[in-house]
């Protein structure tokens, strides 16, 4: 199977603090992959280094077998190659939902603004909210913002999707829409890496679990393995705690 | 109407609106033109400053380039300091009489005045634009270089448009500041509205009557300045209604719905 992104050795400082030890994983394409882990186990910092939010402190990232962390490649390119979905949305305040997906391709893909309306009309579409092309991000509720974030991304037509708690912001209420988006997008075939705290949709959605503990990939199998027979003690423990709350 | 010594307060003041109105207008004028181009380029002068500061510069920098960084940075906070550190009327002389015994170079009044109030103006906004660029959420940074963004594109197309609209009232504010500071442009021979006012008022030997128009006329172009200003900001704000497009299915439908603010 082609493998889209491998990491090798991938570690990451911050001062002292050693975030990421030695994690070595790859994501193939077509993939959904679930990131589970405590608090502080550096989940969030992993995905950040897969698409150079931050900067590895040593280690190999590879895409298609090119590593970019010795750039032949800007960072700029390879990043529009993976898209992120933040916690927080992160919608361009300034920009209407519309703009919002189209700004990436005119400047970055160097699209025709026709044709940049046309791909993120046909993604607004996908995750219901082409009606509100002319809304400001301060005027949408938190689910359909984060909808908008999805579409943007996906309007970059990027090889693979990095979520980052993509639901732990939202109210209880909207968890569920941005989730059958997600799960819709799964079944199209997109190449997804996902941090969450969503067991059900791990267990449901997932090809690979991953187990985060202390900065290391304490185990990773399939959803079947992992929530009904990890081998490993730590999680055990991290999912009984989870799951009892 | 004929005035002496005798004369009335009120009559006095008649007598000076009717016969100097078109100094005070000229003086006004130029008074109006100075601020207004003087905080026009200071902005400009803050906006490319703010940039600058604001440039990431990390470990993984070129060393030259961080060097080069911290040399521009190290003159820009001295052009800061001292301009923020001294009083206009000060630099005024400074730099009009400095740049003649310098460089040979003789600046009109006009000239010199429009140079002043621009490089002042610059050194205030320099701070404000820098506090509006680093006030703008970090997660709008890392959506813009997450879908493939340089930093100078997050800049032009997502961070400057929101700390703009951000520091506009203190903008504003710079203007109106402007307005009533270019008076002391006097000292080195300005025509504005303070200098003409004093050459109407030495004419005649009537200070408090003088002045007294010229502090109203002051008030009517601040006062005015300031309502239009903020009704500009508001509007830049943009509609609070938006229009739900119908989708595929329902063509017709267009809602208007109450943006929450
Ligand atoms: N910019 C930073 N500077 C210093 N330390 C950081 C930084 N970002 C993260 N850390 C530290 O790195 C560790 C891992 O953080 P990370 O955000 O990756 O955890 P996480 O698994 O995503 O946790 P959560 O579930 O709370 O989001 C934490 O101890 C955190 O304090
Ligand atoms: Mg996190």
């Amino acid at each position: 199977m082609e493998n889209i992104i491998e990491i090798r050795h991938l570690q990451k400082y911050f001062g002292e603090n050693e975030v990421l030890k030695d994690i070595n994983f790859s994501v193939n394409k077509g993939e959904v992959v679930c990131i589970i882990g405590s608090s502080g186990s550096g989940k969030s910092t992993l995905l950040r280094c897969l698409n150079l939010l931050e900067q590895p402190t040593s280690g190999e990232i590879l895409y298609h077998g090119q590593n970019i962390l010795e750039h032949d490649m800007s960072n700029a390119v390879y990043r529009a190659k993976m898209g992120m979905v933040f916690q927080q949305f992160n919608l361009f305040n300034n920009l209407s939902v519309l703009e919002n997906c189209t700004v990436g391709q005119i400047k970055v893909l160097k699209r025709s603004a026709k044709e940049a309306k046309k791909t993120a009309m046909e993604y607004l579409e996908l995750v219901g909210m082409s009606g509100f092309i002319d809304a400001r991000p301060h005027q949408i509720s938190g689910g359909q913002k984060q909808r908008v974030a999805i579409a943007r991304a996906l309007s970059m037509e990027p090889e693979a999707l990095l979520f980052d708690e993509p639901t732990s912001a939202l109210d209880p209420e909207m968890v569920g829409e941005v989730l059958k988006v997600m799960k819709s997008l799964a079944g199209s075939g997109l190449t997804m890496l996902v941090v969450t705290h969503e067991m059900a949709f791990a267990r449901d959605v997932a090809r690979r679990v991953v187990f985060m503990d202390g900065g290391v990939i304490a185990e990773e199998d399939t959803p079947e393995v992992i929530f009904n027979n990890p081998n490993n003690e730590r999680t055990r423990i991290f999912l009984k705690r989870i799951l009892d709350n | 109407m004929a005035v002496d010594a005798n004369s009335s307060f009120i009559q006095w003041v008649i007598y000076i609106v009717q016969n100097y109105w078109p100094l005070f207008l000229r003086g006004a004028e130029v008074t109006l033109i100075i601020s207004l181009t003087g905080t026009i380029i200071g902005f400009a002068i803050g906006i490319l400053i703010g940039i600058i500061r604001t440039i990431p510069i990390d470990s993984n920098t070129h060393i030259l380039k961080r060097a080069v960084y911290k040399v521009v940075n190290v003159l820009l906070l001295i052009y800061i300091e001292v301009f923020r550190g001294t009083p206009m009327i000060v630099q005024a002389m400074v730099v009009f009489y400095g740049v003649a015994m310098i460089w040979g170079i003789h600046l009109t009044t006009f000239a010199a005045g429009i140079f002043i109030v621009s490089i002042n103006t610059g050194a205030y906004m320099a701070e404000i634009v820098r506090g509006g660029i680093i006030s703008i959420d970090k997660g709008q940074f890392e959506a813009a270089h997450a879908i493939g963004m340089t930093h100078s594109q997050t800049m032009a197309f997502i961070v400057l448009p929101q700390a703009i609209r951000n520091i506009l009232p203190a903008l504003s504010n710079e203007f109106v500041i402007n307005i009533k500071d270019t008076s002391v442009l006097n000292v080195i021979g300005v025509t504005e509205l303070f200098f003409q006012s004093k050459s109407a008022a030495g004419n005649n030997y009537r200070y408090f009557e003088v002045f007294l128009i010229t502090c109203l006329v002051y008030l009517v172009m601040t006062f005015t300045v300031t309502r239009i200003l903020r009704y500009w900001e508001k509007r830049l704000e943009g509609p609070d209604v938006y229009t739900i497009h119908g989708s595929q299915t329902v063509p017709e439908a267009e809602i208007k719905i109450v943006g929450k603010k």
